[in-house]
């Protein structure tokens, strides 16, 4: 059994910062980097339009936090925004330490965009490839450490829990098929998100919610899972994000009457030039809001792929969208045939990012001994009922740092491994043989059951949810997970066997769509992200909380509540566009 | 029923066959879609044995190359009608050992990678909190360019010197160690140069350019490959000429 | 069906195709890069030529004029020939190599690659120009 101080499963911009991290603590940490793609093929790449931090003069540490607290509808933890938008800065620079070839002023000082919902200029880029420069800086750092061990490729589907702590994972060797427990100390979940739960999504075709799942089904709650985020502008038929960036630049959300119909909906009036948290710049809850009253009202476009507005550019110049965004340009030519310089993109919502995740405090730490959790997969919570645009990424720094340190330091106690865990190591072996390698008649096959779960989370987990819809969505899931027990396998082979994954990503996001509906369901107000057609006002005395959902055997999930830590900023209207905004407490 | 197209998909199951075969498939020949979505389509609703890498379909990830019609492309890129009326034939990257059906092994570049000290290199090691490294515009264009690979691992199956020598160092590694050279906050370049030095295999690049031609990011490797035997060279003469320069 | 003897649990056989024979011909490119492997042989006959005209050379005018006449074995001739086109070859690969070897910039832009290309080609003019003129001069 490979043995190691810090184990952790994700290779993804948290998971890279964390393994960095360790590695800093204490050299002599051996530090294992667990993934089921490559580290660098790890969605962070994705990423396109920048990463917050206050760096200029004339912007402040408390704007920043205040920005991301209102965005977030007053569901943040303000002691974890606070610490948050404090490291932030460090965190950056040490990133342009360590190579991020960040865009720059032409005094050689980094430069900063506007971004949605953002008061100042503070969201750092590198074009609009900012998370694919971000990743693959720090996963070509993070070769420079002989400390850090990688699994690259291979697939975790259990944690090791006993005596009340984590004691390392089971994992797959995808190139041989071989399942192999690895301990560690401390155990650190760095999945990322799980935006597959939905059809319609900006995420790529690894974002199932493992960690989430895998944390769940040990017992560990997770929080705000009903929180999921629509990005207003994705292309119709692929999902492709065109980055908020795009919008910080200067571009206009048009209806089909070629209006910019955000107006009508309290975002501020329409200006020639960006104006910051107002129109287009507007947080991206009540944007994707605004696209379904649109339509509503019958004023979208009707495509081939659903409805969907236009996102005009062609004002801006070729000059401005191939310095500033190259990759937009790039990605409307390939996918949709579109040159922005000239012509109007198509783009409808698009199921984005996952505000909830597995509970944990502001070091990192979930209830369970030696579990850690960071990145999108956990819930800090920084970015409460909805997340500002750009904060995802330095969050991913700052609370994999974070992480990593609080991992290290659990490691140094060094506890013995149990002596059960082999035979639970030899059980789940057991388990995938039984009821994945071995099976045989099997009569549900995974892409039907897959559907069906993302049909039924668009149409009562989407933009406008109700309760009649959550409980029917809740029955459907309850009985997918029944059908899920007949999954049909046809792929017996252990080299690279991506049918296997694909069921074991499938029963992963059917726990997330069950932990998603359950709290969706219980939350009977409206904020943020979560809007309730049958409870459309905020209701602060009832939740002003944070969910949190737990797993039950035998049993419908258990759902509590969690106060949300208020510090200095007490709850209060959100507002876009109007002059009315508070100023924050100095 | 709409139009279709064959696809014929190398599959190749060590557990099962000796030799890799071809297999033909039936798929739906829509405008929107790419050479990907049709193995998903094949994965999804026909065989689900199929195995092929892919995760972000939108051509940054680097997990889908794959060899179409003798050609190495990004699957989530290479749209299916772009081939009609077909047949397309699908196959795993050249110049790499095969794992299973279209997915290869690639740790040899991994060790390559590593091997050039892909990392900023500093003699002096200020902290950050004093502040960014300044970089003018300019200087970031310098190796901006070479920044950009996505490891899709392309170049190398497009790469003659690397099917026949394997112990090239190969198009993408160079690239980086060179994107590492020009970064105006980087000192490592002595270092990386004794590294790549040590390798034969570049100079059995005689310029066949085919790496540039392919990469689907514009990374221009080959520009790398010479501009580091350049300096190679350069160095060589001066440690030959002056070796008291060099300590 | 049986496994393949080569498969051993957890330790897969990979497939390693190997280069077929003709893979040069497949494209220009390639083709290209075969025959600067192959133009070696040329070049290393044209220098035991150059070899051989010195010791010519050493060996007096009636010697050189002899060499001048086996030279004319048309053999030769085309063997020369040949060597001069690969040379030649050689030469426009490394002129266009130039700009990808070094990129010049101006003023922040860097240079198209043609620009930087050209004065290879300029440079190359203008000595073939002043060895004709030599040459005819004399004759
Ligand atoms: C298109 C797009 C654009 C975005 N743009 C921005 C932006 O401009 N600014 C911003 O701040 N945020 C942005 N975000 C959000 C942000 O990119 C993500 O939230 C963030 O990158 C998530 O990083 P992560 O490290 O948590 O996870 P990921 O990068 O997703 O990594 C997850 C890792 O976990 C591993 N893993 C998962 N399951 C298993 C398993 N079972 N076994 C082993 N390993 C496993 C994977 O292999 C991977 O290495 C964007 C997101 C998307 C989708
Ligand atoms: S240089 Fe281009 S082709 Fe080669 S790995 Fe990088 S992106 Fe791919
Ligand atoms: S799937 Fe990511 S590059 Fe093609």
């Amino acid at each position: 059994m490979p043995s190691h101080d810090v184990l952790l499963v994700g290779g993804g911009g948290a998971g890279l910062r964390a393994a960095i991290a360790v590695s800093e603590v204490d050299p002599n940490l051996s530090v294992a980097v667990v993934s089921k793609v490559y580290p660098m093929r790890s969605h962070t790449v994705s990423a396109e339009g920048g990463s917050a931090a206050v760096i200029k003069e004339g912007d402040s540490l408390d704007e920043h936090a205040y920005d991301t607290i209102s965005g977030g509808d007053w569901m943040c933890d303000q002691d974890a925004v606070e610490l948050f938008v404090n490291e932030a800065p460090g965190e950056m620079l040490q990133l342009e330490h360590w190579g991020c070839p960040w865009s720059r002023e032409p005094d050689g000082r980094v430069a900063v965009r506007p971004f949605g919902g953002m008061k100042k200029e503070r969201t750092w880029f590198a074009a609009d490839k900012t998370g694919f420069h971000m990743l693959h800086a720090l996963f070509q750092t993070s070769l420079k450490y002989r400390s850090i061990a990688r699994y690259d490729e291979w697939f975790v589907t259990r944690l090791l829990v006993e005596d009340g702590r984590v004691q390392g994972v089971v994992a797959i060797e995808l190139m041989t098929g071989k399942i192999q427990a690895i301990t560690a100390k401390s155990v650190i979940l760095c999945t990322g998100g799980c935006g597959k739960v939905f059809p319609f999504t900006t995420n790529a075709n690894i974002k199932n919610g493992d960690g989430m799942a895998l944390a769940y089904r040990a017992g560990v709650p997770l929080k705000d899972m009903e929180f999921v985020q629509y990005h207003p502008t994705g292309l119709p038929f692929t999902g492709i994000l065109i980055t908020e960036a795009s919008r910080a630049e200067g571009g206009f959300l048009l209806n089909k009457d070629g209006y910019r119909y955000l107006q009508d909906y309290d975002l501020g009036t329409p200006q020639p030039k960006p104006v910051l948290r107002s129109m287009e710049l507007g947080p991206r809850d009540r944007l994707s809001q605004a696209f379904m009253k649109e339509l509503d009202k019958g004023r979208t476009l009707e495509g081939p792929y659903g409805p969907y507005v236009h996102l005009d550019l062609t004002h801006l110049g070729k000059k401005i969208i191939d310095t500033k965004l190259p990759f937009v340009r790039e990605l409307c030519l390939k996918y949709e045939n579109i040159d922005p310089v000239s012509e109007l993109i198509p783009v409808r919502p698009v199921v984005h990012y996952m505000m909830g995740g597995v509970h944990t405090d502001i070091q990192g730490a979930t209830p369970l001994g030696g579990l850690f959790a960071a990145g999108e997969a956990a819930c800090v919570s920084i970015n409460g009922a909805n997340r500002l645009g750009s904060n995802s990424l330095t969050e991913l720094l700052v609370f994999g740092a974070r992480a990593g340190q609080a991992a290290a330091e659990h490691a140094l106690q060094d506890k013995p491994v149990s002596a059960g865990i082999e035979a639970q190591a030899a059980d789940e072996k057991k388990r995938l043989e039984r009821e994945f390698l071995h099976k045989s008649g099997g009569t549900e096959p995974i892409a039907g059951l897959r559907g069906e779960m993302q049909s039924i989370m668009e149409k009562s987990a989407g933009i406008y949810r109700t309760g009649t819809l959550l409980e029917e969505a809740q029955a459907k899931v309850a009985e997918l997970k029944e059908r899920f027990r007949q999954v049909a396998i046809q792929d017996h082979s252990h080299t690279f066997n991506t049918e296997l994954t694909a069921a074991l990503e499938l029963s992963y996001m059917l726990d997330v769509a069950e932990a998603v509906v359950e709290c969706a369901l219980h939350r009977t107000e409206s904020r943020g992200a979560h809007q309730r057609i049958d409870f459309p006002q905020r209701d602060d005395e009832g939740f002003l909380a944070h969910s949190l959902v737990s797993h039950r055997p035998d049993d419908r999930p258990k759902v509590e509540y969690l106060p949300v830590t208020i510090t200095r900023w007490p709850p209060g209207e959100r507002v876009y566009g109007r002059a009315a905004a508070p100023a924050p407490p100095g | 029923m709409a139009e279709t197209i064959t696809i014929e998909v190398a599959r190749y199951r060590p557990e099962e066959e000796g030799e890799p075969a071809l297999q033909s498939y039936e798929v739906p020949l829509n405008k929107d879609w790419v050479v990907l979505d049709a193995l998903n389509h094949i994965k999804d609703h026909v065989d689900g044995s199929l195995s092929f890498r892919w995760s972000c379909r939108m051509g940054v990830c680097g997990s889908c190359g794959m060899t179409v019609n003798g050609e190495p492309k990004l699957t989530c890129a290479t749209f299916l009608s772009h081939y009609a009326p077909g047949p397309i034939r699908v196959e795993p990257l050249k110049n790499f050992p095969v794992v299973r059906d279209l997915v290869i092994e690639m740790t040899d570049f991994l060790e390559k990678l590593q091997s050039v000290k892909p990392w900023i290199v500093r003699k002096d090691d200020p902290a950050p909190a004093k502040g960014e490294f300044l970089q003018t515009p300019e200087q970031l264009d310098e190796f901006k360019q070479f920044s950009m690979c996505i490891n899709c691992m392309i170049c190398y199956a497009a790469c003659p010197v690397y099917g026949l020598d394997p112990q090239f160092v190969g198009p993408a590694a160079i690239a980086l160690a060179q994107r590492y050279n020009l970064d105006s906050r980087d000192q490592g370049e002595q270092e990386r140069l004794d590294v790549l030095s040590q390798h034969e295999g570049i100079w059995g690049c005689t310029f066949v350019g085919e790496c540039t031609e392919v990469c689907p990011k514009n990374v221009d490797p080959a520009g790398a490959i010479q501009q580091y035997k350049l300096a190679a060279t350069k160095d060589w003469f001066k440690s030959f000429l002056m070796p008291w320069s060099k300590q | 069906m049986k496994p393949p003897v080569a498969y051993r649990q957890y330790h897969p056989k990979w497939h390693r195709t190997r280069v077929s024979t003709f893979w040069w011909s497949r494209k220009w490119s390639y083709l290209k890069f075969m025959l600067r492997e192959l133009s070696s042989v040329f070049v290393a006959f044209y220098v035991v030529i150059l070899l051989l005209q010195l010791h010519a050379l050493r060996g007096g005018p009636d010697a050189y004029q002899g060499f001048q006449d086996w030279l004319r074995n048309p053999l030769l001739v085309i063997l020369n020939g040949i060597s001069f086109l690969f040379v030649l070859f050689h030469a426009v690969t490394w002129f266009n190599l130039t700009p990808k070897a070094m990129a010049v910039r101006l003023r922040g832009k860097r240079l198209p690659d043609v620009l930087v290309a050209a004065p290879n080609y300029v440079a190359w003019l203008a000595v073939s120009a002043l060895v004709v003129f030599l040459l005819t001069r004399q004759g």
